[in-house]
């Protein structure tokens, strides 16, 4: 299935993707990372450490929403994989995220900025596997 | 005040995903596609996410003190072990499997799909699993 490339508004998007980094940052002093945000909900140790994971999953909830309110549609979302899939893939991302101590967005966007060798080592380690998974799926098994 | 502020940051971020093409599996598939349907887009979006991180985090930390906050945290441990490049070894074939990673996933739970909520209850069945296996590390200090 192809998609559009679309340099603007993904520019665009990755640029607010970082200004809301940033803004964690500057409020909360924390980094942005979506594995540690979810697993910060699902085994809080306090209720102070639950609460602002709690309102920006929220304010992530509410995105597409906003963006229908805007443009008069949803963000395009296509999924081209079966539901079991998405379960297999879903179990070996939590398991892979929280064992490697982030995903996309905190070892991608935080920790590169940050220059953190840890996440200058995950990334590229996590987009060869993800490329060759992808490759191995659609072209040598043909799913 | 810092609740409400946490939530525009979330929904900074998920306007981001939204409408940078991050939250479309189908886009995801494509950009680690490249002998098949190639999309190069979401390299715009770590671009346009990395820059503006590193120069908002350094502009952020010219503050003494997050707004709402007593210092700025980050993760302390600075290994490179097996942990690190497994987990996100790991990480990048579920990814390659489901075309979900997390971050992009919690704003797509605003859209209503079905298919988010299977992949975000497998991503925490993950997490539950990889306890198991390593129940002594914290993931409080997640990447």
């Amino acid at each position: 299935m192809e998609t559009l490339f679309t340099p603007f508004a993904s520019l665009g998007g990755g640029m607010l993707i970082g200004l809301g980094a940033v803004l964690l940052m500057f409020g909360l002093g924390r980094i942005l990372g979506a594995t540690g945000i979810m697993s910060g909900l699902v085994f809080a140790e306090s209720s102070s450490e639950f609460s602002w994971r709690a309102a920006m999953v929220v304010g992530m909830i509410l995105a597409p929403g906003l963006i229908f309110l805007m443009t008069g549609a949803m963000p395009e979302l296509d999924v081209p994989v079966s539901p079991l899939m998405i379960v297999i893939g879903g179990v070996i991302v939590g398991f892979g995220a929280s064992l490697g101590s982030g995903c996309t967005s905190g070892h991608g966007v935080c920790g590169l900025s940050r220059l953190s060798v840890r996440s200058i080592v995950a990334v590229p380690t996590f987009m060869v596997t993800a490329a060759i998974t992808v490759y191995l799926i659609r072209h040598v098994f043909g799913v | 005040m810092k609740l409400i502020y946490a939530l525009f940051t979330g929904l900074v971020f998920g306007v981001g995903i939204s409408i940078s093409g991050m939250i479309n599996p189908a886009k995801v598939f494509n950009f680690f596609d490249i002998a098949g349907t190639w999309d190069p887009s979401l390299a715009f979006v770590m671009g346009g996410a990395v820059i503006v991180t590193f120069i908002g985090y350094r502009l952020a930390w010219r503050r003494n003190a997050p707004l709402f906050g007593e210092q700025f945290e980050f993760p302390t441990n600075s290994a490179i072990d097996a942990r690190l490049v497994g987990g996100s070894a790991i990480f990048g074939i579920g990814w390659g499997i489901a075309g979900f990673c997390p971050g992009a996933a919690i704003p797509a739970l605003g859209t209503g799909r079905w298919e988010v909520v299977l992949f975000l209850a497998a991503v925490t069945a993950g997490f539950y699993v990889r306890r198991l296996f390593t129940p002594t590390q914290s993931t409080k200090k997640a990447a």
